[in-house]
């Protein structure tokens, strides 16, 4: 009896063992295969929203790991540690940096669905068929490369894109109407003395030197060939009218950081200063009346978008273009769109917003209903209208592009200089 | 038992291989780049003195000082400003915790309450003057309500005033825990001989105390002066980004990969600070003393 139960016994073990073994063989490729991807997503806190990695991971079971640094700090990485993410959100103009280091690899628009779909601004510079200002870095001049591994852009259009777009918008100045109390319609005002120690300036050297041109300009001092591109003297003299204000108490402060340009404007340090449209947009949704106010001489625009690493290979690289692809399918771009930011394709969008919301932000119409951000706050009652109009109104009004230029280390000494006076 | 010793050398070996690594090597990378040529988007190591000359590009002009002369002054400005002020209340605190505070118990809860300006992190902290210091902020609404002042004072905020303040919240604390630390060392024999030898109080604090606090003054000071001298967060954020730091300068060339600019502003401002401190332990042989 004890004999034969021992030997059961015996054989049910290594039956167990065996069986084990087997699945473990079995089982190994298979839980292989789900592990779960996580991307690396680079850019900069503004773009990083948690609702969009949130809604991707459900709709795809792909991580997306945020690393939030400066705009700055995004182009250094980029040239320095190149291995430290999968995917990069950066501006068209960093990539005059980014790309001679040949640490991206040029993205392979037969693998973007929706890639012919993305909107002409980008490909050509053009908003409902008519170009807009090119001056600076343009998207469509940084746009596309001849082959993969390139290290200079191509003229024309190829099948190989720098980065896809993903959110672009047309900065101009933020101002507090109801501490304003009148009008205000040029890049000029920023430096009238009415605003003495009530306005503020981005201390982002590249972008800032810019406002300052548009001001310049409108100011009537000069007019500049290329503001995305100055020479010598041209840096000269704007630092020059820079550093005049400055000691005449025209600034109350610089900002670089997002919410220092809110905190700003809300508490009512500032009442015009270069902003950014989420910025305004959050100072609204503290109660306070805040305007992104369109201006006669035209836009500041931007742009950011996908770049693939050249590190990224296999699985990873396919994970980061299904990111892509659904970047561009809709519900992201509806949410950019929600924002007060541009969706690279536009028709995607529309399909993933109510029809009010579309009229409302895109075609400049008066709000049927109450508009709400993603998160639900209110950030314009029924019957207001959105600041500079429909999107042919605000993007055809581009007058510049953010740049780097030519003589940048120069331009940053300068600055320095400025900041110092 | 003696054989049991390590050498001394062997001893100090682990310590001195973590700073050989962590701060020498960098030094010396720092140093190297500091002489190199860059593009704006590589490093070539080929040898110019070219960044150095740039730092003091327009220096030779006596009518309007360069902008690196300038920024220097201003920080070595608010070096002097917070160093003194820092210096007294530290001196005055941690003279009334040693000497006024009879319990330990209560010393320690004093202490703790010293250290809240670190309970919060560096950027809240400075964003919360805002409220406080603004156009509208508490101050403002105190003065004006109170019909001392008309309309707002503006130089509370974004000023000179505000990065001295901040510096001060902050770095107080760097006074007090060397200084303390000094006062607890002093023979309590010594103040009843002065004191039965006739002096006042004064004369006990300045010939007694003081000269016995030396070496806790002096390594107050080396922490502030090294710790102001680098920074750029604060007088970033409290001056408004309108008054120009050393550190701001290295931060906006680093953050534009201009690297060997920003290595020899770096490697002159290790210099001048290395000055500084070199120049406090003169005054007392911390060696000796320690």
């Amino acid at each position: 009896m004890s004999d034969s139960s021992n030997k059961i016994d015996t054989t049910r073990r290594s039956l167990i063992k065996g069986a084990a073994a087997a699945g473990g063989a079995i089982a190994f490729p298979y839980v292989h295969a789900q592990e779960k991807i996580t991307l690396r997503y680079l850019g900069t806190a503004v773009n990083q929203d948690k609702a969009i990695a949130e809604k991707f991971e459900a709709d795809t079971g792909i991580r997306i790991q945020y690393i939030p640094v400066t705009t700055d700090d995004v182009t250094k990485r980029a040239v320095t540690a190149p291995n430290s993410f999968d995917l990069i959100d950066t501006e068209y103009f960093s990539l005059k940096k980014i790309l001679p280091t040949g640490n991206l690899l040029g993205i392979d628009t037969k693998r973007i669905k929706n890639a012919d779909k993305i909107t002409p601004l980008f490909t050509k510079g053009e908003v409902g068929g008519k170009k807009v200002g090119d001056q600076g870095t343009a998207p469509k001049k940084v746009m596309y490369l001849e082959t993969p591994t390139s290290k200079t852009f191509s003229a024309a259009p190829t099948q190989f894109m720098t980065l896809i777009p993903t959110v672009y918008n047309a900065d101009t100045l933020g101002i507090r109407p109801d501490l304003i109390k009148r009008p205000v319609s040029s890049w000029a005002e920023l430096l009238n003395p009415e605003f003495k120690g009530k306005a503020a300036l981005l201390n982002i050297p590249s972008i800032g030197i810019m406002d300052a041109a548009m001001v310049v300009e409108a100011a009537g001092l000069y007019k500049y060939p290329d503001k995305g591109n100055m020479t010598k003297k041209e840096i000269d003299l704007t630092i020059k009218v820079l550093i005049e204000a400055k000691k005449n108490g025209q600034f109350r402060a610089l900002w670089k950081d997002f919410n220092e340009s809110v905190n700003l404007m809300a508490s009512g340090e500032v009442v015009i200063q270069s902003m950014w449209s989420p910025a305004v947009t959050a100072v609204r949704t503290k109660g306070i009346a805040c305007t992104f106010q369109p201006l006669k001489e035209g836009y500041r625009a931007w742009a950011a978008g996908f770049g693939v690493p050249k590190s990224v290979t296999g699985r990873k690289a396919d994970a980061v273009y299904e990111f892509i692809n659904w970047f561009l399918d809709g519900w992201a771009g509806a949410y950019l769109n929600r924002q007060g930011y541009y969706s690279a394709v536009l028709e995607t969008a529309k399909a993933k917003m109510e029809p009010y919301e579309w009229a409302y932000w895109m075609e400049g119409k008066a709000a049927a209903k109450d508009i709400k951000s993603p998160n639900g706050d209110l950030l314009q009652k029924a019957g207001g209208v959105r600041d500079g109009g429909s999107y042919e109104e605000r993007m055809g009004g581009i007058a510049c592009w953010n740049a780097i230029m030519d003589e940048n280390a120069y331009m940053v000494q300068k600055w320095n200089e400025f900041v110092a006076a | 038992m003696k054989s049991l010793h390590l050498p001394p050398w062997l001893q100090a070996t682990p310590f001195a291989l973590v700073f050989a690594l962590f701060l020498v090597l960098p030094l010396l990378l720092v140093g190297a780049v500091s002489f190199w040529q860059a593009t704006d988007y590589e490093l070539i190591p080929a040898f110019t003195g070219k960044n150095y000359v740039d730092v003091f590009a327009g220096c030779a002009n006596t009518e309007e000082l360069c902008v690196t002369l300038k920024t220097y002054l201003s920080t070595l400005k608010f070096c002097v400003l917070v160093w003194a002020i820092t210096l007294v209340i530290g001196f005055l605190v941690a003279y009334f915790l040693a000497f006024h505070v009879q319990s330990t118990s209560m010393q320690t809860l004093l202490f703790v309450l010293c250290t809240v300006p670190f309970w919060t992190s560096n950027v809240i902290r400075m964003i919360s003057w805002v409220p406080l210091l603004g156009r509208n902020g508490l101050v403002n609404q105190g003065l004006t309500g109170l019909g001392v002042v008309d309309s707002p004072v503006e130089w509370l905020l974004f000023s000179d005033f505000s990065v001295v303040l901040a510096f001060v919240h902050l770095y107080t604390m760097f006074m007090i825990v060397p200084i303390f630390n000094s006062m607890k060392r002093i023979d309590p024999a010594l103040i009843e001989a002065s004191r039965d030898s006739g002096a006042t109080g004064w004369q006990t604090v300045w010939n007694v105390v003081v000269p016995l606090c030396r070496t806790g003054i002096v390594i107050g000071s080396i922490f502030v002066v090294t710790i102001v001298m680098g920074d750029f967060v604060t007088i970033g954020v409290m001056g408004g980004q309108q008054i120009a730091s050393v550190g701001k300068v290295i931060q906006v060339q680093t953050s534009y990969l201009q690297f060997p600019m920003a290595a020899a502003n770096a490697v002159i401002l290790l210099a001048t600070t290395l000055m500084m401190v070199w120049a406090l332990t003169r005054v007392v042989d911390l060696r000796r003393e320690l």
